[in-house]
């Protein structure tokens, strides 16, 4: 919404991908571009293979067929030196975080540059605490365990580990599922404030239409297998296709979209820590 | 930013002058390595104006950016002042970044470490955490009771399907592997008698050996101690994994007893299951044994079961079943206890399955001594 993509070189290029388990068939002859840059969202409903289709960018799983490239790298066939290299170039946000039970958040965040640099310890740190307060977490969450955490501060400790190593690619999984509406305005700017600070591009699943008009620069609608459609949500609220329309008639659908239509008068703080 | 990374050259600092300080590189987390020592090595003149030039730096990222933002922080301590030149604009707003955040930290109290307890600390905490588990292992015991209780009073809540579920994997399953285990133990118990026999020439002694040892002490314990290992630990990490994935909690808000669910089909299906194991047990455990004084002592079969009917009343093979449903119990309900302790996550659950496999056995063998004290009282 904000800043319109400064180029358009594709960071994620999916083409006639197919997924089946069995006889079940999730994707088929799916195609998809993320431009660099770009808030891109990927929306539809329960089952659509959303969550399949995040798994097969971030390595979790093969495609049946056809082919996915990211940043430039096919993924089909990649060796292991390579996925390190190119796991390390993305960060992934959990939608139940993630997070490792046994260490504390300031740990957590701070195991990617223990385990892929050589920086100094006091100095991965500090590090981490930037990060923290960056997702908006205090700093007395740091010596926290994860079991000691509500749902919403799980996320937000999941997303500044996801940012640990500086990413060029950002995945979230509902980043804003089970959180307070005020946490989830949180997590708006938040996510506005990341791809202009550092110019990510960001792909996320979610089914929060505040989100999505709020931020969303594109959108592509899951359904049947395919992708329907693609384009700003004021784009998709034009089309008439009767498996993206869900989106877009009902009550709640209207809300949001007047919501972000209205003009806005008040910018919240980026950096509120919560 | 950080694109074409491969092709940087790693972080460099130089001074070359006291004054001056010229930075190049990729300054990001994987390039910066050494450059951190590097900087806090150099020293700046006291009142002087530090110019550090950034026109080399070609990459930049939130750990660069740190660094960087360290480092005119030091040199604005000592020197009058600290100017950055030549970094390009588009990096501007992330040292801007660092320098926001600093200054709402600095406003921040930084969190208290929580002391490191004394070792008279350690003690009396360990203490006061033994004696909260005991108690609450007793109250675990007494709900459980009560539980029994209820279902025996109204058998139509008993639940038979996950108790006969329960009888296959704890006890149907467990079959191979006792019997391989007791009948191992009847040719090693036979076999160690076997040459203080032979020199006193009493050869058919060996069955009062395996007969007694076998059916009294060796075929219980083992059992005890295998189903401990296989199923004991199961259901405490079975229920660990629901404790931490809310299902416990579900199950009491649709109204159903978590101990009438998860607990007693568990401790009654072992209760049925382990004195069955221990009988075959000694089967396999005194057909070992008869193999080992066959082969090595001369003893056929039929003399050695003969003399084994002379030698082993019927009260030392019940003395032996007899101690099997203690044991079960011991097991169930430390395992179910423990489960229902864990909190947390997927360490936790590691932690009370541990626990439950050591305490079972523990417990088990505790039970034991006492059996064998009990009895010798008693003349069985």
């Amino acid at each position: 919404m904000s800043s319109a993509p400064s180029t358009t070189e594709a960071v994620i290029a999916m083409r006639q991908v197919g997924t089946r388990f069995g006889d079940h068939v999730v994707h088929a002859g799916l195609d998809l571009e993320v431009r660099r840059g770009e808030i891109f969202a990927v929306i539809g409903g329960s089952g659509s293979g959303k969550s399949t289709l995040l798994r097969e960018m971030i390595l979790l799983q093969k495609p049946s067929e056809g082919t996915i490239q990211v940043l430039g790298v096919p993924l089909e066939d990649i060796d292991d030196a390579a996925a390190l290299a190119l796991r390390q170039r993305w960060g992934v946000m959990f939608q139940h975080g993630g997070l490792f039970g046994s260490l504390t958040v300031l740990e957590n965040i701070g195991l990617p540059l223990r385990e892929h640099t050589d920086l100094a310890d006091p100095l991965i740190d500090e590090i981490a605490h930037w990060k923290l307060s960056m997702a908006g977490l205090k700093a007395e969450v740091a010596s926290q365990y994860p079991s000691e955490l509500s749902g919403g501060m799980m996320k937000r400790a999941s997303l500044a580990r996801a940012l640990a190593l500086d990413p060029e690619l950002l995945f979230l999984d509902e980043p804003t599922a089970g959180l307070d509406p005020d946490s989830a305005a949180g997590v708006d700017t938040l996510v506005r404030t990341l791809r202009d600070l550092y110019g990510l591009t960001i792909v996320m699943i979610t089914h929060d239409l505040d989100l999505l008009w709020q931020v969303a620069d594109r959108v592509a609608v899951l359904a049947d297998g395919k992708v329907q459609a693609t384009g700003s949500m004021d784009e998709l609220c034009r089309t008439e296709n009767p498996l993206v329309r869900p989106f877009f008639d009902g009550p709640r659908a209207r809300g949001a979209q007047q919501q972000a239509q209205a003009p806005q008068t008040t910018q919240e703080p980026a950096w509120k820590p919560k | 930013m950080t694109q074409s990374r491969a092709a940087q050259a790693s972080a460099t600092a130089t001074q070359s002058s006291p004054n001056d300080l010229a930075v190049a590189g990729a300054w990001t987390a994987r390039d910066l390595g050494a450059v951190g020592v590097q900087l806090d090595a150099f020293v700046f003149g006291a009142g002087t104006a530090v110019r550090v030039d950034a026109s080399g730096v070609d990459a930049l990222d939130t750990a660069g950016a740190w660094v960087l933002h360290q480092l005119l922080a030091r040199a604005r301590g000592t020197a009058a002042s600290a100017t950055l030149q030549g970094l390009r604009p588009q990096w501007e707003r992330l040292l801007q970044a660092v320098t926001q955040h600093v200054q709402e930290q600095s406003g921040e109290l930084a969190p208290v470490a929580i002391p490191v307890p004394g070792g008279v600390e350690r003690i009396g905490r360990s203490a006061a955490a033994s004696w909260e588990q005991a108690y609450a292992m007793l109250g675990f015991v007494g709900e459980s009771a009560l539980a029994l209780g209820g279902c025996i009073a109204h058998p139509a809540r008993m639940r038979w399907r996950p108790i006969l579920f329960n009888i296959r994997r704890a006890g149907f399953d467990a079959l191979p592997i006792v019997g391989l285990l007791s009948f191992l133990l009847g040719i090693v118990v036979a076999y160690q008698g076997a040459d203080q026999l032979r020199q006193y020439g009493a050869n058919i002694f060996v069955a009062d050996l395996v007969g007694l040892s076998m059916l009294r002490e060796f075929a219980p314990l083992i059992t005890a101690i295998i189903v401990a290992g296989r199923s004991g630990s199961a259901f405490a990490a079975q229920i660990g994994t629901m404790a931490v994935t809310e299902e416990i909690d579900a199950m009491r808000t649709i109204g159903i007893a978590p101990l009438e669910l998860l607990v007693l089909p568990k401790i009654i299906a072992l209760v049925i299951a382990l004195p069955l194991l221990t009988v075959f047990a000694d089967v396999l455990g005194v057909a070992g044994g008869m193999l080992m004084a066959q082969s090595q002592l001369g003893v056929g079969y039929g003399e050695f079961l003969d003399r084994m009917a002379q030698a082993v009343s019927v009260t030392s093979y019940a003395v032996g079943i007899g101690k099997a449903p203690v044991f079960a119990v011991i097991i169930s309900v430390v395992g179910c206890f423990q489960g229902f302790r864990t909190q947390g996550g997927a360490d936790s659950v590691g932690q009370q399955t541990t626990r439950s496999v050591v305490q079972s056995i523990f417990w088990v063998i505790v039970a034991d001594a006492l059996f064998s004290i009990a009895f010798s009282l008693l003349d069985l």
